[in-house]
């Protein structure tokens, strides 16, 4: 924010940044490489939702089109923060699809106005043993962070497995832009599509 | 330009701008006084004006530098770590991921009133506190008055009103400085020089205090300007104006009926804090409108009403621009 928007009080809403996430597909090929974990498929759409019938129009907008390519139907959840989640479920195989569904989401609310809504997109991954890992896409900033949360009952409730996370990073680091301060690698726990 | 929800709200652009000018235009015929004043008499009673400087600049760097501790200290506040406050940290990680902005530190006071305060010398020292009181509100409601206190942040808002104070505590120093002058230094010596300090010492005094009025009502202006702007930021950042006018009923509601004993102890905060922890069933309190640090509920729930309708356009056109 500039001296001059600061100083008249006025912080102008962020616009998504929505390119960077088309270098999710060939990532996801490097990851399961490097690491063995391949795509659950399913990814979802995280954003605020603006009370009023004007962003309810454009919601069910979102999931006409999405409903309207054959696969499978959309979810639509909210979580206890009040932010909604648009999940939308594929093959295994077919990222790129996914992609465009989530990128769907992302340019129908951006063409309504409503870009400064968008929080994240969360792609899922899981490996042989059943860990996930979740590839974060921060709109605001265009970066992406790896969130694993550890599960089963050695794990506790609320944990991350850093390593993991600091291993996916090493292994696509390179091909996709990431998120350097780790401060911002927001935990996003119980986030559908992971 | 793209279309745009989000215009900015160009009546409270100019009406801040304006108060902003008036300000600077009274620091500026200020010094202009002063100087005038002591060139025509040929006296420096530069001493007492550079020490009011010093001193009023200094107390004000060193009450911006350690405007955390100070305030954290006075509310009684203690900082809270994600594991410590998981649903609190987890609403205002997401606020500032959805802002872009960096987290600012947490802290909860132990007092059931509701509110909350942002403070800090820039967006890398500062703290956001909110009471134990505050955590009643629904979560949207909350997040709603989260939401207005990072916009503080994103703002500067502490730097930017100790700024506009520094006129102000300097001129009440002066005025200060120059009536003890007279009452301690001009009693004993009867020289040519004192005869000749009196009259200025007084001009002095006079100019200076007729500054500090003035722009001790333009702060409070700015700081009313500012709350609202708060709230209008807030209320974009989340989409729910509405969620943060039922918050500000709640808090308004909540401040007013807390006792008078406890008035003097919060009343210290007030600049920073969400809702004046001021008694709306004074008579004066008409009066304590001119000069309050907040604008008055229905003013903050009639610009929120704006918001809603604003975010709630069809199809937002070049009106909106």
């Amino acid at each position: 924010m500039g001296f001059l928007d600061s100083l008249l009080g006025r912080s102008k809403p962020v616009q998504p940044k929505l390119d960077d996430l088309f270098g999710l597909p060939s990532a996801a090929i490097t990851l399961q490489a490097a690491t063995g974990f391949t795509p659950t498929g399913s990814g979802s759409v995280c954003f605020r939702a603006v009370e009023g019938a004007t962003f309810g129009d454009v919601q069910s907008e979102v999931r006409e089109l999405l409903d309207f390519d054959g696969g499978l139907p959309v979810e639509v959840t909210r979580d206890s923060y009040g932010f909604t989640w648009l999940v939308s479920s594929h093959m295994s195989d077919e990222v790129e699809a996914l992609v465009t569904d989530l990128h769907a989401v992302n340019s129908t609310l951006v063409d309504h106005g409503f870009g400064p809504q968008l929080l994240c997109t969360v792609v899922g991954f899981r490996d042989a043993e059943d860990r996930r890992l979740a590839l974060v896409y921060l709109y605001k900033r265009g970066t992406f962070y790896p969130f694993a949360p550890r599960s089963g009952p050695g794990g506790g409730k609320h944990e991350r497995d850093n390593a993991l996370e600091i291993q996916a990073k090493g292994a696509i680091g390179g091909e996709l832009r990431f998120e350097q301060d780790v401060t911002k690698w927001m935990a996003l726990w119980g986030a559908p599509g992971l | 330009m793209a279309r745009t929800r989000y215009a900015p709200d160009r009546g409270l652009t100019t009406r801040m701008t304006l108060t902003m000018f008036l300000l600077g235009l009274v620091f500026v015929a200020f010094i202009a006084l002063i100087i005038g004043i002591m060139s025509a008499a040929h006296v420096s009673a530069a001493a007492i004006i550079v020490i009011a400087v010093i001193f009023g600049g200094g107390s004000a760097f060193i009450s911006l530098f350690y405007s955390d501790k100070i305030a954290l200290r006075a509310a009684g506040a203690v900082e809270v770590s994600p594991q410590e406050a998981p649903e609190l940290h987890g609403i205002v990680d997401r606020l500032c991921a959805l802002a872009d902005m960096e987290k600012p530190r947490l802290a909860i006071a132990p007092t059931t009133m509701m509110n909350a305060f942002a403070t800090g010398r820039n967006s890398k020292h500062s703290v956001l506190c909110v009471t134990e009181g505050l955590l009643r509100l629904e979560p949207a409601e909350l997040e709603g008055v989260l939401a207005h206190e990072l916009s503080h942040v994103a703002h500067k808002d502490v730097q930017v009103m100790t700024y506009a104070s520094l006129l102000a505590i300097v001129a009440g120093l002066l005025v200060r400085f120059a009536f003890y002058s007279e009452l301690f230094g001009g009693g004993d010596r009867r020289d040519s020089n004192n005869q000749n300090a009196f009259p200025i010492i007084l001009a002095i005094m006079v100019v200076s205090a007729v500054v500090y009025a003035i722009s001790f009502l333009l702060i409070r202006v700015l700081s009313r300007y500012r709350e609202l702007a708060a709230d209008r930021s807030g209320a974009l950042l989340t989409g729910q104006p509405s969620a943060l006018a039922s918050a500000l009923r709640k808090v308004s509601g909540d401040m007013s009926r807390i006792p008078t004993e406890d008035l003097r102890a919060a009343e210290p905060l007030n600049a920073l804090a969400f809702a004046p922890a001021l008694n709306l069933r004074d008579p004066r309190a008409s009066l304590a409108k001119l000069f309050s640090t907040h604008p008055s509920l229905e003013r903050r729930l009639e610009e929120l009403e704006k918001i809603q309708a604003q975010l709630g356009q069809v199809s937002p056109g070049p009106r909106a621009l």
